[in-house]
This record gives structure tokens, C-alpha cells and sequence, in this order.
């Protein structure tokens, strides 16, 4: 009750008491010195921003569209198509047991959550700018409300691979219950991602520029139209230092109910936890020059 | 400890000119030194590019909790640094500010409206960027909405709004704001001039309900009538801190503003006028100073020269005097039956040469505000030979010497002091006037 975060919020007292009461913990502004990267109390205490900015960004998006949400399964669906027929069919690309349609939804539904949470919110301190040079509150604030927002395409985009996992009839196991866990790391993973380019793009917009050639790439080295026992034995080292090989991977493993990966997955999962600290740490370095700089 | 709500320790700010700091950097060197020192908490010192600039310096006052403060200097002065800073939203470079209560910054109205979304869901939308619950805006939508004149264009995405509308909005969300501290800057020149009365009369309820205020404008008249308290602001330095009028004396009299209370033409060739006659110079006098900014209560000498390259001229100055939306207050010339005085040069031809016409405006006649001044020269009574626009600009200000005990706007475009007088009548008397009537 005493930290400044409980001063800051902007409305924590208003509503129980009439008369301005005076604390005896004040704001103080001064440069910053804390090593303390993020103030969760802070974010808390926000929380209703965050709702509002996530509410105004679907409203916006599926408003401004002719067909609105239905992108939301569109677009996994169309790409799903186009690999089914061009890589699953012409090319004959093994699909690892599974008929290769659901194999490469089953992928795609996760990268398309990665890669549009990764774009937006990498772009979404730019894109905010007319805020952050106006009003306080966490700059943390701006690319979660990015990353909540395609959670929610995520989510309905989920029902889809649903509906074709049970077309296909797949043997439901107990590990579908662990999907959640690969739901919080993909988060994780795209919300380190999106925070370091969002607080690198408002100095170099050159990242805004760079990021999609990134993304594009990434879907190719992550396995998506692929299984993974294509990867040569020898490469696979490597190819796992990619934490989105775990994630995807992991995912897919347990909605289709095969065998797990723990190695590839704790070494996925300790790239995430790393990248999202050193994330928080550079965006609270370069935050404190955003209002001036973006 | 005091009771200052607001309390400001040596606060400097120091910004790069270039924006950049890292500007000298590759994009790649700039990588690896993010991948080197990433926990760095100091900005880079600014040896590296060695061009920095204040835009704030050791600057310290404090606010008493229920004081609604004017902070009021030159553009660039740093009064918007101040409040951004205040406001959080960007960090001092040095020193302390302590504020002892929630505070609510007001940088500029309809901040995060979003074109797409309807009237009602920007009005949520807002009110969260402002730092309201949503349970608070619910509490308070109605009185909102009412407030906005919206009505019915409710549901209707404020890209259709007309530009007035969006605004009346914007301020509605705004104003029902509840800070214990409030920090406003410029938000109140928007909109028409009802509108603006209206947010001067919220801004007024505002700051008689007890509320802290912070309050940064370039409209002394309102800084006047709300603020009891002024910090005037200079190079990033306070210049002077204490009462409102005192501090406006000393912001007027500091110097040149964006328009200029003298014009002169020296080179002959492209003076204004013809080879009859060419403006040599036009300047506004008051106080004895060359000024545009001129106390109420003093007279306002109007100076023309020109050159007269003709013997024998027939040669009457005139003027417009415009107010700030350039309608005419009225038209004066030199003529002898509409001169208050004798013209020493009147009934006579002028020879070639440089001469001054000057024309006095009374003091205790214009009210607060801007005037331009329309410069003629005619020769011959009807002949005009130089009809020179808006040829200088002058503010007349309230130093508090006419306004006495009445806060508020004052009507029109002139404001002189009028003879008044009262005496008390035999009641009686009057009855039985009536009665008889």
C-alpha cells in the first residue's frame, strides 16, 4: 500500500472519497536510476487502459474491414490451402502420420498469432506516438495491448484448428490440457520480441522496414509446412536454437497427441525467459526518451 | 512540512539537438552497443555529440494545495517542458518534483480519439487514457454527453463529426476529469468564441472548487481571471514568481512578439507608395516605449512617416482601426473638422520631404484584445496613394487596473470608462407620481 505505484494510479482514491486527501507518499519524479525493469503494481493499477486499448484496437481493425473478424480465420485458412495444395500435393512434403493439412494448420494458427503480435506490437510505440507525447501511464502498456489484441484473434482462430481436429478425428490425450502452457510461452516469446524492436523502431525506423523480411524468414526456419524430422540430424543443434522450434513443435505435439521434444522445449523455454528480460530491460533503458525522440 | 501540494527541487532538462543521440552511429554499431550494455540505466553523455541545449534549469517553486498558479513566457521558454514533466511523460535530466496527490494533465483535448469509433465509445476511450475508471466515466456519461451537445450523433464515428463537435467532445471528457492536481496547457484555444467561454467558465468552476491547478497559457486575460499566482518562465529559468498581474507587466514589457509594433521601410525604392509619396515608417507608442503590447489604461500614439517627394502637396493620413477578426472598429483621418486638435500642418501644402503624423488613441477606451491598424495616405482629400493592410499589430492587456472586483469577460470592442451616477430618490415622492400618472 505505501509503493509509489499506489500514488501513481490516476484513479485509485477517486471514487470512495470526496475530499482530496493528502498522502504522505508523494509521485517523485527524478531521473531514473532503478534497476528494476518493470513495475508490475504499475501495470496493475492500469489495467483498465490496457482493456480499453486492446477493445479499440479489435473494434478498429474488424470495423474498417468489409468481412471484420472473419480474416481472423481467413487468413490461416487461405495460406493452409495454398501449402496443402502446392507443398502437400505437388511437392509431396512428408507430414509425419498426420494428413498434411492438419499438420500445417496446426502450425500456422500459432505462427499467425506469433508473427502478427510480433509485427504489431513491434510497431505499436510508433504507431502510439500521439499518446506517449501526451498522457502518462507504463509505456509497457502499448505493445501488451498489441499482443492482447491477436491473443483474441489467436483465440478465435483456435476454434477453427478445433473443428478440424475433430474432422480429422484425432485421438485427444491428456497432454491437451498442458496447451495453455504453450499459449503463455508463445506470449512470452512474441511479447520479448515485439517489446525490443517496438523500443529499437522509435529510434531506427529502419526496424519497421527490416521486420517483415524477418518474420518471413522465420516462417521457414521454424517447422510449420514442415515436420520436423526434415531437418537433417546434423543440423538440428542449430535449428532447435530457434525457440519458436520448441514452441511450435511442443504445440502441435500436444493437440495431435505425439511424442514431446522436453529437450528442444526447456531450451526454448530458457531463450524466452532470457529474451524477455533482456527485452524489459532495454525498453526501460530507452523508454524514458520515447516522448522526446518517437 | 508545508502544505505545498506541488513541490519542484532544481528541475533542468536537457534536450539533444538532433533528436538522436546515437546519430553518428551506424545502425549496426548502434546494435552491438544495445547488445553490450543493455543494462546501462544512464542516458550516453552528451560529450558524444556535444550539442545539447536547457530547455529547463534549476528550476524550483512549489504549489499550495486549492492554488491555481499561471505559468506564462516566451514561446520555447520551456512552460510545456515544465507540465510534460510534471505530467510524467517525459523524465527530468536533474533535480526533483514531488506531487502529493493524482494528478491529471490536460496537454491537449481528445488525446487517443480514435476517428473510426462512435462519439459514446470514445468517450470510454478517452476518459481511460485520462487516467478515469471505467465505473467513473459510466458514473459521469450522462452529465458527459450533456455537457458536449452531442445529442444524437452519439453513435456516429466522430470522423463525421464537423471539427466543432469533435472538439466540445473532446472538452466534455476533459473537463469532468477529477484530479486533485490538474496540469492544463493551451487546451482552452480551440473552438469558437462561445465555446471557449464555456470551457473558461468550466475552467473557472474548476479553480474555485478547491482543486491544484497548473494552469500554462498565452492568453493573459484568462490567466488574469483564473490564476491569483503567475511563474513567468524565460530561457528555461524562472524569471519571476508572484502575483498574476505583476508577472504579465514583466512578460509584456520583455520584448518582441510574433508580430511587431513598428515597420520601417529604408529603402526608398520599396517603401509602400508611388512617386507621389512612399510610408517611411509605421509604430505603435504607448508608455513611451515602441511596444505591441499596451496597458489599458494608456494611450496609444499611432506614428506615421513618410517621404512627400512633390511640393505643394495636399497630404491627409488616415487609419483603420481593425479588431482581432479584422472588422473594422473604426476609420479616423486628419482632417480639420474630425481632428480633436489644430494641426499646426493643417490648411498647408506640404513640401517634398520626411514627414510625422501622429494619431492618439485615448487609454481607458479599447477593450482587452488584439487590434490591426490599416495605414492610408491620400493626397488631395480623395485621392489614396498608399492603402497599406494590417500595417501594425498591437495587444491591448488588463493590468488589473480597470477590472476591479469583476472577473469575468468584459462585451465588446471598446471599454471606455463611462460616467456613472446614483442618488437616492424620496420614495414617497415617487408613489405619488405613479398615482398620479
Amino acid at each position: 500500500m505505501n509503493t509509489i505505484a499506489q500514488a501513481t494510479p490516476p484513479n485509485t482514491a477517486a471514487e470512495s472519497d470526496s475530499k482530496p486527501v493528502m498522502r504522505t507518499v508523494p509521485i517523485v519524479l527524478e531521473p531514473t536510476t532503478s534497476l528494476i525493469p518493470v513495475s508490475l503494481g504499475e501495470l496493475w493499477a492500469y489495467r483498465e487502459l490496457l482493456y480499453f486499448l486492446i477493445w479499440r484496437d479489435l473494434k478498429v481493425r474488424y470495423k474498417q474491414t468489409m468481412l471484420g473478424v472473419a480474416w481472423v480465420i481467413l487468413q490461416p485458412l487461405i495460406m493452409a490451402a495454398v501449402f496443402t495444395i502446392f507443398l502437400g500435393r505437388f511437392a509431396r512434403i512428408p507430414s509425419a502420420g498426420v494428413p498434411y493439412l492438419l499438420l500445417v494448420f496446426s502450425g500456422l494458427v500459432p505462427w499467425t498469432f506469433f508473427s502478427t503480435a510480433v509485427i504489431t506490437s513491434g510497431n505499436s510505440v510508433v504507431g502510439n506516438a500521439h499518446l506517449l507525447t501526451k498522457v502518462y501511464f507504463p509505456r509497457l502498456i502499448v505493445p501488451l495491448s498489441a499482443i492482447g489484441g491477436r491473443l483474441v484473434d489467436f483465440a478465435i482462430s483456435s476454434l477453427v484448428l478445433a473443428g478440424l481436429m475433430y474432422y480429422y478425428r484425432v485421438d485427444l490425450s491428456w497432454k491437451l490440457a498442458t496447451a495453455p502452457i504453450f499459449v503463455l510461452l508463445l506470449t512470452a516469446l512474441a511479447f520479448g520480441v515485439g517489446t525490443l524492436t517496438a523500443a529499437w523502431n522509435v529510434k531506427y525506423r529502419d526496424v519497421s522496414i527490416i521486420l517483415p523480411v524477418i518474420v518471413q524468414v522465420w516462417l521457414f526456419v521454424t517447422p510449420i509446412v514442415y515436420p520436423v524430422d526434415i531437418v537433417p540430424a546434423r543440423w538440428r543443434s542449430v535449428y532447435v536454437l530457434n525457440p519458436l522450434v520448441g514452441l511450435i513443435e511442443g504445440f502441435r505435439a500436444v493437440l495431435l497427441n505425439r511424442a514431446l521434444n522436453l529437450n528442444a522445449l526447456l531450451l526454448s523455454t530458457a531463450i524466452t525467459i532470457v529474451l524477455v528480460i533482456y527485452a524489459l530491460f532495454v525498453f526501460r533503458r530507452m523508454e524514458r526518451d520515447f516522448a522526446d525522440v518517437v | 512540512m508545508s502544505d505545498s501540494i506541488i513541490k519542484v527541487r532544481n528541475l533542468s532538462k536537457q534536450f539533444r539537438l538532433g533528436a538522436n543521440s546515437y546519430s553518428n552511429l551506424t545502425l549496426g554499431e548502434a546494435f552491438m552497443a544495445h547488445l553490450r550494455a543493455p543494462l546501462r540505466m544512464k542516458s550516453r553523455k552528451s560529450a558524444e555529440s556535444g550539442r545539447t541545449v536547457w530547455a529547463l534549469r534549476d528550476v524550483s517553486f512549489e504549489v499550495k494545495a486549492g492554488e491555481v498558479v499561471g505559468i506564462i513566457g516566451p514561446n520555447g521558454a520551456g512552460k510545456s517542458t515544465l507540465l510534460k514533466i510534471l505530467s510524467r511523460i517525459t523524465e527530468p535530466t536533474s533535480g526533483r518534483a514531488e506531487l502529493y496527490g493524482r494528478v491529471g494533465s490536460l496537454l491537449e483535448v481528445g488525446t487517443g480519439f480514435h476517428p473510426e469509433l462512435t462519439g459514446r465509445e470514445n468517450i470510454f476511450l478517452n476518459g481511460a487514457v485520462l487516467g478515469m475508471r471505467r465505473a467513473e466515466i459510466e458514473r459521469k456519461f450522462d452529465e458527459i454527453v450533456a455537457f458536449s451537445e452531442i445529442g444524437r450523433f452519439l453513435n456516429t464515428p466522430v470522423k463525421r463529426y464537423s471539427s466543432g463537435m469533435y472538439m466540445r467532445l473532446a472538452f466534455a471528457v476533459a473537463a469532468h476529469l477529477d484530479p486533485e492536481i490538474l496540469l492544463v496547457d493551451e487546451v482552452l484555444a480551440v473552438g469558437d468564441a462561445q465555446f471557449q467561454a464555456k470551457c473558461m467558465g468550466k475552467m473557472g468552476d474548476v479553480a474555485r472548487g478547491g482543486r491544484t491547478v497548473l494552469f500554462v497559457s498565452h492568453n493573459l486575460n484568462s490567466i488574469l481571471t483564473l490564476c491569483r499566482r503567475s511563474i513567468l518562465i524565460k530561457d528555461g529559468e524562472i524569471s519571476y514568481n508572484g502575483p498574476s498581474s505583476e508577472a504579465i507587466r514583466r512578460y509584456v514589457a520583455a520584448g518582441p512578439r510574433e508580430f511587431t509594433g513598428e515597420r520601417i521601410w529604408r529603402d526608398q525604392a520599396t517603401a509602400p507608395g508611388n512617386e507621389k509619396i512612399r510610408l517611411r515608417a509605421v509604430r505603435i507608442v504607448s508608455g513611451s516605449n515602441i511596444t505591441t503590447d499596451v496597458d489599458i489604461q494608456n494611450d496609444v500614439r499611432i506614428e506615421i512617416e513618410f517621404w512627400n517627394y512633390r511640393p505643394d502637396a495636399r497630404i491627409t493620413a488616415s487609419i483603420h482601426l481593425l479588431d482581432k477578426l479584422k472588422n473594422g472598429v473604426l476609420a479616423s483621418a486628419n482632417l480639420p473638422s474630425a481632428n480633436l486638435v489644430q494641426d499646426q500642418w493643417f490648411d498647408k501644402l506640404y513640401p517634398a520631404g520626411v514627414f510625422r503624423t501622429v494619431c492618439t488613441l485615448p487609454g481607458n477606451f479599447l477593450n482587452e484584445g488584439r487590434y490591426h491598424i490599416n495605414v492610408i495616405l491620400l493626397t488631395n482629400i480623395t485621392n489614396i496613394e498608399v492603402f497599406l493592410e494590417q500595417a501594425v499589430t498591437f495587444d491591448v492587456y488588463e493590468s488589473g487596473s480597470m477590472r476591479g472586483d469583476y472577473g469575468g469577460d468584459w462585451l465588446g470592442v471598446v471599454r471606455p470608462k463611462l460616467a456613472w451616477q446614483t442618488e437616492r430618490l424620496n420614495a414617497n415622492a415617487v408613489e405619488s407620481q405613479e398615482q398620479t400618472a
